[in-house]
Protein backbone atom coordinates (compact mmCIF):
# COMPACT_ATOMS: atom_id res chain seq x y z
CA UNK A 1 0.00 0.00 0.00
CA UNK A 2 1.27 3.41 -0.93
CA UNK A 3 1.93 5.90 1.83
CA UNK A 4 -0.10 9.02 2.48
CA UNK A 5 1.37 12.16 0.92
CA UNK A 6 1.81 13.72 4.36
CA UNK A 7 3.81 10.72 5.57
CA UNK A 8 6.09 10.83 2.54
CA UNK A 9 6.55 14.56 3.07
CA UNK A 10 7.55 14.15 6.71
CA UNK A 11 10.01 11.39 5.86
CA UNK A 12 11.64 13.40 3.07
CA UNK A 13 11.90 16.50 5.24
CA UNK A 14 13.56 14.45 7.98
CA UNK A 15 15.92 12.85 5.47
CA UNK A 16 17.15 16.09 3.91
CA UNK A 17 16.99 17.95 7.21
CA UNK A 18 19.71 15.77 8.65
CA UNK A 19 22.18 16.64 5.92
CA UNK A 20 21.24 20.26 5.20
CA UNK A 21 21.72 22.21 8.42
CA UNK A 22 20.19 25.37 6.95
CA UNK A 23 16.74 23.80 7.01
CA UNK A 24 14.50 24.94 9.85
CA UNK A 25 10.94 23.73 10.29
CA UNK A 26 8.06 25.62 11.85
CA UNK A 27 4.67 24.22 12.75
CA UNK A 28 1.56 25.68 14.37
CA UNK A 29 0.58 22.87 16.71
CA UNK A 30 -0.33 20.41 13.96
CA UNK A 31 3.03 18.66 13.58
CA UNK A 32 1.57 15.22 14.16
CA UNK A 33 -0.93 15.93 11.38
CA UNK A 34 1.40 17.67 8.91
CA UNK A 35 4.02 15.04 9.85
CA UNK A 36 6.67 17.69 10.38
CA UNK A 37 7.07 15.82 13.67
CA UNK A 38 9.27 13.38 11.73
CA UNK A 39 11.75 16.24 11.25
CA UNK A 40 11.43 17.24 14.90
CA UNK A 41 12.33 13.69 15.93
CA UNK A 42 15.71 13.88 14.21
CA UNK A 43 16.48 17.64 14.26
CA UNK A 44 14.87 18.99 17.44
CA UNK A 45 17.15 22.04 17.59
CA UNK A 46 15.89 23.29 14.24
CA UNK A 47 12.20 22.63 14.86
CA UNK A 48 9.99 25.44 16.17
CA UNK A 49 6.46 24.74 17.29
CA UNK A 50 4.89 28.17 17.70
CA UNK A 51 1.51 27.03 18.92
CA UNK A 52 -1.66 28.01 17.13
CA UNK A 53 -0.25 31.29 15.84
CA UNK A 54 -0.01 31.00 12.08
CA UNK A 55 0.62 34.67 11.25
CA UNK A 56 3.43 34.75 13.81
CA UNK A 57 4.83 31.51 12.39
CA UNK A 58 5.00 32.87 8.85
CA UNK A 59 6.66 36.12 9.94
CA UNK A 60 9.14 34.20 12.11
CA UNK A 61 9.96 32.10 9.07
CA UNK A 62 10.67 35.31 7.16
CA UNK A 63 13.20 36.23 9.84
CA UNK A 64 14.87 32.84 9.51
CA UNK A 65 14.99 33.20 5.73
CA UNK A 66 16.46 36.68 5.97
CA UNK A 67 19.47 35.33 7.85
CA UNK A 68 20.10 32.48 5.42
CA UNK A 69 18.00 29.63 6.75
CA UNK A 70 15.53 27.64 4.64
CA UNK A 71 12.28 27.68 6.61
CA UNK A 72 9.61 25.06 5.92
CA UNK A 73 6.33 26.44 7.24
CA UNK A 74 3.69 23.92 8.14
CA UNK A 75 0.02 24.05 8.88
CA UNK A 76 -3.23 23.18 7.17
CA UNK A 77 -3.35 24.61 3.65
CA UNK A 78 -6.44 26.68 4.33
CA UNK A 79 -4.90 28.42 7.36
CA UNK A 80 -1.57 28.91 5.65
CA UNK A 81 -3.16 30.57 2.63
CA UNK A 82 -5.47 32.79 4.69
CA UNK A 83 -4.01 33.63 8.11
CA UNK A 84 -0.52 33.23 6.67
CA UNK A 85 -1.24 35.34 3.61
CA UNK A 86 -0.06 38.69 4.92
CA UNK A 87 3.39 37.35 5.69
CA UNK A 88 3.43 35.39 2.44
CA UNK A 89 2.76 38.60 0.56
CA UNK A 90 5.08 41.07 2.28
CA UNK A 91 7.98 38.71 3.03
CA UNK A 92 7.71 35.95 0.43
CA UNK A 93 6.23 37.69 -2.56
CA UNK A 94 7.40 41.28 -2.12
CA UNK A 95 10.77 40.63 -0.46
CA UNK A 96 11.43 37.36 -2.32
CA UNK A 97 12.61 35.64 0.84
CA UNK A 98 13.43 31.96 0.59
CA UNK A 99 10.31 30.71 2.36
CA UNK A 100 8.64 27.34 1.77
CA UNK A 101 4.93 27.23 2.53
CA UNK A 102 3.87 23.62 2.96
CA UNK A 103 0.10 23.35 2.85
CA UNK A 104 -0.98 20.23 4.70
CA UNK A 105 -4.39 18.68 4.13
CA UNK A 106 -4.97 20.26 0.71
CA UNK A 107 -8.32 20.07 -1.05
CA UNK A 108 -10.99 18.06 0.73
CA UNK A 109 -8.47 15.59 2.19
CA UNK A 110 -9.31 16.59 5.76
CA UNK A 111 -12.68 15.23 4.75
CA UNK A 112 -14.43 14.57 8.05
CA UNK A 113 -13.46 17.94 9.54
CA UNK A 114 -15.61 19.66 6.95
CA UNK A 115 -15.38 22.86 4.91
CA UNK A 116 -13.80 24.84 7.76
CA UNK A 117 -10.73 22.66 7.25
CA UNK A 118 -10.95 22.01 3.51
CA UNK A 119 -8.68 24.06 1.29
CA UNK A 120 -10.29 24.89 -2.02
CA UNK A 121 -9.04 28.42 -2.71
CA UNK A 122 -5.36 28.06 -1.83
CA UNK A 123 -4.06 27.69 -5.39
CA UNK A 124 -5.99 30.77 -6.55
CA UNK A 125 -4.69 32.81 -3.63
CA UNK A 126 -1.07 31.73 -3.72
CA UNK A 127 -0.54 31.79 -7.48
CA UNK A 128 -1.70 35.42 -7.58
CA UNK A 129 1.35 36.43 -5.54
CA UNK A 130 4.22 37.76 -7.68
CA UNK A 131 7.47 35.77 -7.37
CA UNK A 132 5.71 32.78 -5.79
CA UNK A 133 6.01 29.34 -7.30
CA UNK A 134 3.15 26.91 -6.72
CA UNK A 135 3.27 23.13 -6.82
CA UNK A 136 0.73 20.39 -6.15
CA UNK A 137 1.97 17.02 -4.95
CA UNK A 138 0.51 14.31 -7.17
CA UNK A 139 2.11 11.12 -5.82
CA UNK A 140 4.99 9.95 -3.64
CA UNK A 141 7.72 10.48 -6.22
CA UNK A 142 6.59 13.93 -7.29
CA UNK A 143 6.33 14.92 -3.63
CA UNK A 144 9.96 14.01 -3.10
CA UNK A 145 11.00 16.07 -6.13
CA UNK A 146 8.94 19.04 -4.97
CA UNK A 147 10.55 19.03 -1.53
CA UNK A 148 14.05 18.56 -2.94
CA UNK A 149 13.40 21.40 -5.40
CA UNK A 150 12.20 23.60 -2.56
CA UNK A 151 15.48 23.03 -0.75
CA UNK A 152 17.71 23.49 -3.78
CA UNK A 153 15.93 26.36 -5.48
CA UNK A 154 15.76 29.80 -3.88
CA UNK A 155 12.61 31.85 -3.58
CA UNK A 156 9.13 31.70 -2.09
CA UNK A 157 7.06 28.61 -2.83
CA UNK A 158 3.68 27.24 -1.95
CA UNK A 159 3.25 23.48 -1.99
CA UNK A 160 -0.08 21.79 -1.65
CA UNK A 161 0.19 18.46 0.14
CA UNK A 162 -2.52 16.03 1.22
CA UNK A 163 -3.64 14.02 4.18
CA UNK A 164 -4.42 11.05 1.99
CA UNK A 165 -2.92 8.30 -0.15
CA UNK A 166 -2.77 9.18 -3.86
CA UNK A 167 -2.62 6.75 -6.82
CA UNK A 168 0.99 6.07 -7.82
CA UNK A 169 1.91 7.80 -11.07
CA UNK A 170 5.68 7.52 -11.29
CA UNK A 171 8.37 4.99 -10.67
CA UNK A 172 11.19 5.85 -8.30
CA UNK A 173 13.91 7.88 -9.95
CA UNK A 174 11.53 9.63 -12.37
CA UNK A 175 13.03 12.96 -13.46
CA UNK A 176 11.05 16.16 -13.04
CA UNK A 177 11.68 19.65 -14.28
CA UNK A 178 10.48 22.97 -12.91
CA UNK A 179 7.73 24.37 -15.12
CA UNK A 180 7.36 21.17 -17.16
CA UNK A 181 4.15 19.19 -16.81
CA UNK A 182 4.22 15.42 -17.19
CA UNK A 183 2.39 13.66 -19.99
CA UNK A 184 1.07 10.54 -18.28
CA UNK A 185 -0.80 9.19 -21.27
CA UNK A 186 -0.95 10.08 -24.94
CA UNK A 187 -4.24 10.68 -26.77
CA UNK A 188 -5.43 12.58 -29.81
CA UNK A 189 -8.98 13.66 -28.99
CA UNK A 190 -8.73 15.73 -25.82
CA UNK A 191 -6.21 16.64 -23.11
CA UNK A 192 -7.04 16.28 -19.46
CA UNK A 193 -4.79 18.60 -17.47
CA UNK A 194 -4.96 17.58 -13.85
CA UNK A 195 -3.29 18.33 -10.52
CA UNK A 196 -2.93 16.37 -7.29
CA UNK A 197 -5.15 13.37 -6.71
CA UNK A 198 -7.06 14.24 -9.87
CA UNK A 199 -4.10 13.20 -12.03
CA UNK A 200 -4.61 9.60 -11.01
CA UNK A 201 -8.36 9.93 -11.49
CA UNK A 202 -7.76 11.39 -14.95
CA UNK A 203 -5.85 8.27 -15.98
CA UNK A 204 -8.77 6.16 -14.75
CA UNK A 205 -11.20 8.33 -16.72
CA UNK A 206 -9.02 8.03 -19.82
CA UNK A 207 -9.29 4.23 -19.67
CA UNK A 208 -13.09 4.43 -19.54
CA UNK A 209 -13.15 6.95 -22.39
CA UNK A 210 -10.86 4.78 -24.53
CA UNK A 211 -13.57 2.12 -24.40
CA UNK A 212 -15.92 4.69 -25.93
CA UNK A 213 -13.49 5.65 -28.68
CA UNK A 214 -12.24 8.87 -27.06
CA UNK A 215 -8.47 8.92 -26.73
CA UNK A 216 -7.48 11.34 -23.99
CA UNK A 217 -4.04 12.72 -23.35
CA UNK A 218 -3.44 13.09 -19.61
CA UNK A 219 -1.09 15.69 -18.14
CA UNK A 220 -0.02 15.96 -14.51
CA UNK A 221 0.40 19.73 -14.06
CA UNK A 222 2.13 19.50 -10.68
CA UNK A 223 3.85 22.78 -11.50
CA UNK A 224 1.07 25.37 -11.48
CA UNK A 225 3.48 28.27 -11.42
CA UNK A 226 5.65 28.35 -13.43
CA UNK A 227 3.04 26.83 -15.71
CA UNK A 228 3.94 24.68 -18.69
CA UNK A 229 2.38 27.00 -21.25
CA UNK A 230 4.16 25.32 -24.17
CA UNK A 231 2.67 21.94 -23.30
CA UNK A 232 -0.80 23.45 -22.84
CA UNK A 233 -0.73 25.18 -26.22
CA UNK A 234 0.69 22.15 -27.97
CA UNK A 235 -2.00 20.00 -26.35
CA UNK A 236 -4.71 22.39 -27.50
CA UNK A 237 -3.34 22.30 -31.03
CA UNK A 238 -2.86 18.55 -31.18
CA UNK A 239 -5.98 17.35 -29.36
CA UNK A 240 -8.38 20.27 -29.94
CA UNK A 241 -10.03 20.27 -26.50
CA UNK A 242 -8.93 20.74 -22.89
CA UNK A 243 -10.46 19.59 -19.62
CA UNK A 244 -8.86 20.67 -16.36
CA UNK A 245 -9.32 18.65 -13.18
CA UNK A 246 -8.47 19.87 -9.69
CA UNK A 247 -9.52 19.42 -6.08
CA UNK A 248 -10.12 23.16 -5.85
CA UNK A 249 -12.67 25.77 -6.77
CA UNK A 250 -13.18 26.15 -10.50
CA UNK A 251 -12.37 29.82 -9.94
CA UNK A 252 -8.75 30.89 -10.11
CA UNK A 253 -6.95 27.58 -9.72
CA UNK A 254 -5.53 25.23 -12.34
CA UNK A 255 -8.55 25.81 -14.61
CA UNK A 256 -8.01 29.53 -14.41
CA UNK A 257 -4.28 29.25 -15.03
CA UNK A 258 -4.75 26.98 -18.04
CA UNK A 259 -7.47 29.24 -19.46
CA UNK A 260 -5.21 32.27 -19.16
CA UNK A 261 -2.50 30.42 -21.06
CA UNK A 262 -4.95 29.32 -23.78
CA UNK A 263 -6.41 32.79 -24.29
CA UNK A 264 -3.03 34.52 -24.32
CA UNK A 265 -1.79 31.87 -26.78
CA UNK A 266 -4.89 32.40 -28.94
CA UNK A 267 -5.70 28.71 -28.66
CA UNK A 268 -9.45 28.95 -28.75
CA UNK A 269 -10.48 25.37 -28.12
CA UNK A 270 -13.39 24.02 -26.06
CA UNK A 271 -12.48 23.93 -22.36
CA UNK A 272 -14.18 22.15 -19.47
CA UNK A 273 -13.49 22.54 -15.74
CA UNK A 274 -13.70 19.76 -13.19
CA UNK A 275 -13.55 21.26 -9.70
CA UNK A 276 -15.72 22.55 -6.90
CA UNK A 277 -18.38 24.58 -8.64
CA UNK A 278 -18.10 27.82 -6.64
CA UNK A 279 -19.40 26.13 -3.53
CA UNK A 280 -18.17 24.71 -0.26
CA UNK A 281 -18.43 20.96 0.27
CA UNK A 282 -19.42 19.32 3.56
CA UNK A 283 -18.03 16.70 5.91
CA UNK A 284 -17.99 12.99 5.12
CA UNK A 285 -15.78 10.11 4.03
CA UNK A 286 -13.19 11.38 1.51
CA UNK A 287 -14.12 9.17 -1.43
CA UNK A 288 -17.84 9.77 -0.96
CA UNK A 289 -17.22 13.48 -0.71
CA UNK A 290 -15.19 13.51 -3.93
CA UNK A 291 -17.96 11.57 -5.68
CA UNK A 292 -20.78 13.80 -4.43
CA UNK A 293 -18.97 16.98 -5.47
CA UNK A 294 -17.97 15.54 -8.85
CA UNK A 295 -14.26 15.38 -8.20
CA UNK A 296 -13.62 11.81 -9.32
CA UNK A 297 -12.91 9.74 -12.42
CA UNK A 298 -16.56 9.46 -13.55
CA UNK A 299 -16.93 13.26 -13.21
CA UNK A 300 -13.83 13.80 -15.34
CA UNK A 301 -15.10 11.35 -17.98
CA UNK A 302 -18.46 13.12 -18.07
CA UNK A 303 -16.83 16.51 -18.49
CA UNK A 304 -14.65 15.16 -21.29
CA UNK A 305 -17.68 13.78 -23.18
CA UNK A 306 -19.42 17.15 -22.84
CA UNK A 307 -16.35 19.10 -23.93
CA UNK A 308 -15.34 17.03 -26.98
CA UNK A 309 -18.87 17.47 -28.37
CA UNK A 310 -18.10 21.20 -28.69
CA UNK A 311 -15.13 20.60 -30.99
CA UNK B 1 28.03 54.13 29.51
CA UNK B 2 26.82 57.66 28.93
CA UNK B 3 28.08 59.61 25.97
CA UNK B 4 30.97 62.01 26.23
CA UNK B 5 29.61 65.59 26.22
CA UNK B 6 31.11 66.35 22.81
CA UNK B 7 29.64 63.15 21.34
CA UNK B 8 26.24 63.90 22.82
CA UNK B 9 26.34 67.39 21.36
CA UNK B 10 27.29 66.02 17.96
CA UNK B 11 24.51 63.44 17.92
CA UNK B 12 21.88 65.90 19.12
CA UNK B 13 22.85 68.20 16.30
CA UNK B 14 22.63 65.30 13.87
CA UNK B 15 19.11 64.50 15.12
CA UNK B 16 18.09 68.08 14.50
CA UNK B 17 19.46 67.87 10.97
CA UNK B 18 17.71 64.54 10.39
CA UNK B 19 14.40 66.10 11.40
CA UNK B 20 14.83 68.99 8.99
CA UNK B 21 15.87 66.71 6.15
CA UNK B 22 12.98 64.31 6.72
CA UNK B 23 10.43 67.12 6.76
CA UNK B 24 11.98 68.53 3.61
CA UNK B 25 11.59 65.18 1.86
CA UNK B 26 7.99 64.79 3.03
CA UNK B 27 7.16 68.34 2.02
CA UNK B 28 8.76 67.78 -1.36
CA UNK B 29 6.60 64.79 -2.22
CA UNK B 30 3.54 66.02 -0.28
CA UNK B 31 3.11 62.60 1.27
CA UNK B 32 4.39 60.45 4.12
CA UNK B 33 4.35 60.24 7.90
CA UNK B 34 5.95 63.10 9.84
CA UNK B 35 4.69 62.31 13.37
CA UNK B 36 6.18 58.85 13.77
CA UNK B 37 9.37 59.76 11.93
CA UNK B 38 10.12 62.58 14.37
CA UNK B 39 9.20 60.35 17.29
CA UNK B 40 11.72 57.62 16.47
CA UNK B 41 14.65 59.90 15.62
CA UNK B 42 16.78 59.51 18.76
CA UNK B 43 16.03 55.78 19.05
CA UNK B 44 17.41 55.14 15.56
CA UNK B 45 20.32 57.49 16.12
CA UNK B 46 21.33 55.81 19.38
CA UNK B 47 21.14 52.38 17.73
CA UNK B 48 22.98 53.11 14.51
CA UNK B 49 25.59 55.49 15.88
CA UNK B 50 26.31 53.94 19.27
CA UNK B 51 25.01 50.41 19.56
CA UNK B 52 24.74 48.43 16.36
CA UNK B 53 27.48 46.69 14.44
CA UNK B 54 26.74 47.40 10.79
CA UNK B 55 29.02 48.29 7.89
CA UNK B 56 27.80 50.23 4.88
CA UNK B 57 30.71 48.83 2.87
CA UNK B 58 29.45 45.31 3.56
CA UNK B 59 25.71 45.72 4.03
CA UNK B 60 24.98 41.97 3.95
CA UNK B 61 27.66 40.98 6.46
CA UNK B 62 26.18 37.79 7.97
CA UNK B 63 27.02 38.50 11.61
CA UNK B 64 25.91 42.14 11.62
CA UNK B 65 23.26 43.35 14.04
CA UNK B 66 19.76 43.72 12.57
CA UNK B 67 17.08 46.35 12.84
CA UNK B 68 13.41 45.78 12.14
CA UNK B 69 11.32 48.94 11.95
CA UNK B 70 7.99 47.33 12.84
CA UNK B 71 6.38 50.76 12.49
CA UNK B 72 7.47 50.87 8.87
CA UNK B 73 5.74 54.16 8.11
CA UNK B 74 8.58 55.93 9.94
CA UNK B 75 10.81 54.87 7.03
CA UNK B 76 11.94 58.42 6.15
CA UNK B 77 13.85 58.74 9.42
CA UNK B 78 15.39 55.31 8.97
CA UNK B 79 16.47 56.28 5.45
CA UNK B 80 18.03 59.50 6.70
CA UNK B 81 19.96 57.65 9.39
CA UNK B 82 21.13 54.97 6.94
CA UNK B 83 22.27 57.69 4.54
CA UNK B 84 24.34 59.26 7.32
CA UNK B 85 25.86 55.83 7.97
CA UNK B 86 26.94 55.73 4.34
CA UNK B 87 24.51 53.19 2.87
CA UNK B 88 23.50 55.67 0.17
CA UNK B 89 23.89 59.41 -0.45
CA UNK B 90 21.76 61.72 1.69
CA UNK B 91 20.82 63.50 -1.54
CA UNK B 92 18.61 60.51 -2.36
CA UNK B 93 16.17 61.73 0.31
CA UNK B 94 14.67 63.97 -2.35
CA UNK B 95 13.61 60.87 -4.31
CA UNK B 96 11.52 59.60 -1.38
CA UNK B 97 8.23 58.05 -2.54
CA UNK B 98 8.86 59.09 -6.15
CA UNK B 99 8.81 56.83 -9.21
CA UNK B 100 11.98 54.77 -9.68
CA UNK B 101 13.25 55.60 -6.18
CA UNK B 102 15.22 53.27 -3.96
CA UNK B 103 13.41 54.88 -1.03
CA UNK B 104 9.97 53.28 -1.14
CA UNK B 105 7.04 54.51 0.96
CA UNK B 106 7.79 51.75 3.45
CA UNK B 107 11.08 49.89 4.05
CA UNK B 108 11.94 47.36 1.36
CA UNK B 109 14.91 45.01 1.46
CA UNK B 110 14.96 44.59 -2.30
CA UNK B 111 15.12 48.35 -2.95
CA UNK B 112 17.29 49.91 -0.27
CA UNK B 113 20.77 49.04 1.01
CA UNK B 114 20.82 48.71 4.78
CA UNK B 115 17.20 47.66 5.22
CA UNK B 116 17.10 44.32 7.06
CA UNK B 117 13.39 43.58 6.67
CA UNK B 118 10.53 44.91 4.58
CA UNK B 119 7.80 46.25 6.80
CA UNK B 120 4.64 48.28 6.44
CA UNK B 121 1.80 45.99 7.44
CA UNK B 122 1.77 46.37 11.22
CA UNK B 123 2.09 43.42 13.56
CA UNK B 124 4.53 41.35 11.51
CA UNK B 125 7.83 42.92 12.49
CA UNK B 126 8.42 41.53 15.96
CA UNK B 127 7.73 37.96 14.80
CA UNK B 128 10.20 38.34 11.96
CA UNK B 129 12.77 39.89 14.29
CA UNK B 130 12.37 36.85 16.53
CA UNK B 131 12.96 34.52 13.58
CA UNK B 132 16.09 36.49 12.73
CA UNK B 133 17.33 36.27 16.31
CA UNK B 134 16.80 32.51 16.46
CA UNK B 135 18.38 32.00 13.05
CA UNK B 136 21.44 34.05 13.99
CA UNK B 137 21.78 32.07 17.19
CA UNK B 138 21.62 28.79 15.24
CA UNK B 139 24.44 30.09 13.07
CA UNK B 140 26.51 30.80 16.17
CA UNK B 141 26.58 34.57 15.71
CA UNK B 142 26.52 36.95 18.66
CA UNK B 143 24.44 39.46 16.69
CA UNK B 144 21.57 41.34 18.31
CA UNK B 145 18.24 42.02 16.66
CA UNK B 146 16.44 45.27 17.46
CA UNK B 147 12.73 45.62 16.77
CA UNK B 148 11.12 49.05 17.01
CA UNK B 149 7.46 48.81 17.93
CA UNK B 150 4.84 51.53 17.64
CA UNK B 151 1.54 52.22 19.34
CA UNK B 152 -0.51 51.14 16.32
CA UNK B 153 1.74 48.14 15.86
CA UNK B 154 1.01 46.74 19.31
CA UNK B 155 -2.73 46.75 18.56
CA UNK B 156 -2.02 43.75 16.36
CA UNK B 157 -2.41 40.36 18.05
CA UNK B 158 0.64 38.94 16.31
CA UNK B 159 2.87 41.19 18.42
CA UNK B 160 1.71 39.30 21.48
CA UNK B 161 2.05 35.94 19.71
CA UNK B 162 5.65 36.96 19.07
CA UNK B 163 6.05 37.90 22.74
CA UNK B 164 4.94 34.43 23.83
CA UNK B 165 7.22 32.78 21.30
CA UNK B 166 10.27 34.88 22.18
CA UNK B 167 9.95 33.76 25.78
CA UNK B 168 9.44 30.13 24.83
CA UNK B 169 12.53 30.14 22.61
CA UNK B 170 14.62 32.16 25.12
CA UNK B 171 15.51 34.84 22.58
CA UNK B 172 17.89 36.93 24.68
CA UNK B 173 19.48 38.35 21.53
CA UNK B 174 16.20 40.11 20.72
CA UNK B 175 15.69 43.65 22.03
CA UNK B 176 12.41 45.39 21.34
CA UNK B 177 12.14 49.15 21.73
CA UNK B 178 8.65 50.52 21.99
CA UNK B 179 8.53 54.01 20.49
CA UNK B 180 5.87 54.81 23.01
CA UNK B 181 4.33 58.14 22.04
CA UNK B 182 0.82 56.96 22.90
CA UNK B 183 -0.73 58.40 19.72
CA UNK B 184 -1.75 56.59 16.56
CA UNK B 185 -3.42 57.43 13.26
CA UNK B 186 -6.96 58.02 14.49
CA UNK B 187 -6.23 59.52 17.89
CA UNK B 188 -4.73 58.92 21.31
CA UNK B 189 -3.98 55.26 21.81
CA UNK B 190 -5.96 55.10 25.01
CA UNK B 191 -9.03 56.26 23.07
CA UNK B 192 -8.49 54.02 20.05
CA UNK B 193 -7.56 50.90 22.00
CA UNK B 194 -6.68 51.34 25.66
CA UNK B 195 -3.15 50.12 26.31
CA UNK B 196 -3.55 49.25 29.97
CA UNK B 197 -0.35 48.64 31.86
CA UNK B 198 2.13 48.15 29.05
CA UNK B 199 4.99 47.19 31.33
CA UNK B 200 2.88 44.63 33.19
CA UNK B 201 1.74 43.16 29.88
CA UNK B 202 5.28 42.53 28.65
CA UNK B 203 6.28 41.18 32.06
CA UNK B 204 3.32 38.82 32.02
CA UNK B 205 4.57 37.44 28.73
CA UNK B 206 7.94 36.72 30.35
CA UNK B 207 9.92 39.69 29.06
CA UNK B 208 12.35 41.86 30.94
CA UNK B 209 11.28 45.49 30.79
CA UNK B 210 13.29 48.68 30.93
CA UNK B 211 12.13 52.27 30.51
CA UNK B 212 13.75 55.51 29.49
CA UNK B 213 13.24 58.89 27.88
CA UNK B 214 13.17 58.07 24.17
CA UNK B 215 14.51 61.47 23.16
CA UNK B 216 17.48 61.54 25.56
CA UNK B 217 20.44 59.94 23.83
CA UNK B 218 22.28 59.36 27.10
CA UNK B 219 19.30 57.59 28.60
CA UNK B 220 18.78 55.54 25.45
CA UNK B 221 22.41 54.45 25.22
CA UNK B 222 22.55 53.54 28.91
CA UNK B 223 19.32 51.57 28.69
CA UNK B 224 20.23 49.73 25.50
CA UNK B 225 23.61 48.87 27.02
CA UNK B 226 21.81 47.42 30.01
CA UNK B 227 19.45 45.43 27.78
CA UNK B 228 22.40 43.99 25.86
CA UNK B 229 24.12 42.91 29.05
CA UNK B 230 21.31 40.73 30.37
CA UNK B 231 22.55 37.17 30.21
CA UNK B 232 19.61 35.11 31.31
CA UNK B 233 17.74 33.87 28.27
CA UNK B 234 14.91 36.38 28.32
CA UNK B 235 13.94 38.88 25.64
CA UNK B 236 13.99 42.55 26.67
CA UNK B 237 11.69 45.42 25.80
CA UNK B 238 12.62 49.05 26.35
CA UNK B 239 9.60 51.27 26.85
CA UNK B 240 10.93 54.47 25.34
CA UNK B 241 8.86 57.45 26.35
CA UNK B 242 8.52 59.55 23.21
CA UNK B 243 6.47 62.37 21.73
CA UNK B 244 4.83 62.00 18.35
CA UNK B 245 6.00 64.83 16.11
CA UNK B 246 8.84 65.64 18.55
CA UNK B 247 10.66 68.89 17.84
CA UNK B 248 7.88 70.68 15.96
CA UNK B 249 5.55 72.43 18.39
CA UNK B 250 2.38 72.17 16.38
CA UNK B 251 2.92 68.49 15.59
CA UNK B 252 3.80 67.30 19.06
CA UNK B 253 1.27 64.82 20.42
CA UNK B 254 -1.08 65.36 17.49
CA UNK B 255 -2.50 62.34 15.71
CA UNK B 256 -3.51 64.61 12.82
CA UNK B 257 0.19 64.70 11.86
CA UNK B 258 0.43 60.92 11.66
CA UNK B 259 0.30 60.83 7.89
CA UNK B 260 -0.40 64.35 6.69
CA UNK B 261 1.61 66.29 4.13
CA UNK B 262 2.99 69.64 5.22
CA UNK B 263 1.69 72.79 3.57
CA UNK B 264 4.16 75.55 2.73
CA UNK B 265 3.44 77.61 5.84
CA UNK B 266 3.67 74.54 8.10
CA UNK B 267 6.89 73.47 6.49
CA UNK B 268 8.52 76.87 6.89
CA UNK B 269 7.40 77.15 10.48
CA UNK B 270 8.68 73.66 11.31
CA UNK B 271 12.07 74.27 9.74
CA UNK B 272 12.35 77.66 11.47
CA UNK B 273 11.62 76.03 14.83
CA UNK B 274 14.12 73.24 14.28
CA UNK B 275 16.74 75.65 12.97
CA UNK B 276 16.48 77.84 16.05
CA UNK B 277 16.55 74.81 18.33
CA UNK B 278 19.33 74.68 20.86
CA UNK B 279 19.87 71.00 20.16
CA UNK B 280 23.52 70.28 19.91
CA UNK B 281 24.60 73.78 20.83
Amino acid sequence: MAKAIREIYGEILAKYGQTNKDIVVLDADVSSSSRSVLFQNVCPDRFFNVGVAEANMVAMAAGFASVGKIPFINTFATFLSTIGLLGARIFGSYSELNMKFMGAYGGLSDAFDGPSHHSVEDIAIMRSLPNFRVYVASDETSTEWIVKNAIDSKGPMYVRLSRDVFPTLYSLGEKFEDGKGKVLRQGKDVTIIAAGIMAGFALEAAKTLAGEGIEARVVDMFTIKPLDTALILESAKTTGAIVTAEEHSVIGGLGGAVSEALVLGQAYVPVGFVGLDDTHAECGPYSELLAKYKLDAPAIAAKVRETVKKK
Amino acid sequence: MSLAPERKKHLDALCNKFRVDVLEALYGIQSGHPGGSLSVCEILTALYFEEMSVDAADPQKPDRDRLVLCKGHAAPMLYRVLAEKGFFPASEMKTLRRLNTRLQGHPSTTHTPGIDLSTGPLGTGLSAALGMALGLRLSGYKSKVYAILGDGDVNEGTVWEACMSATKFKADNLIAIHDWNRVQLDGRSNDIMPQGDMEAKFKAFGWRTLACDGHDLNALVDTIDKAKAYPDGRPVVILADTVKGKGVSFMEGQNTWHGKALGEADYKKAVAELSSSKAGE
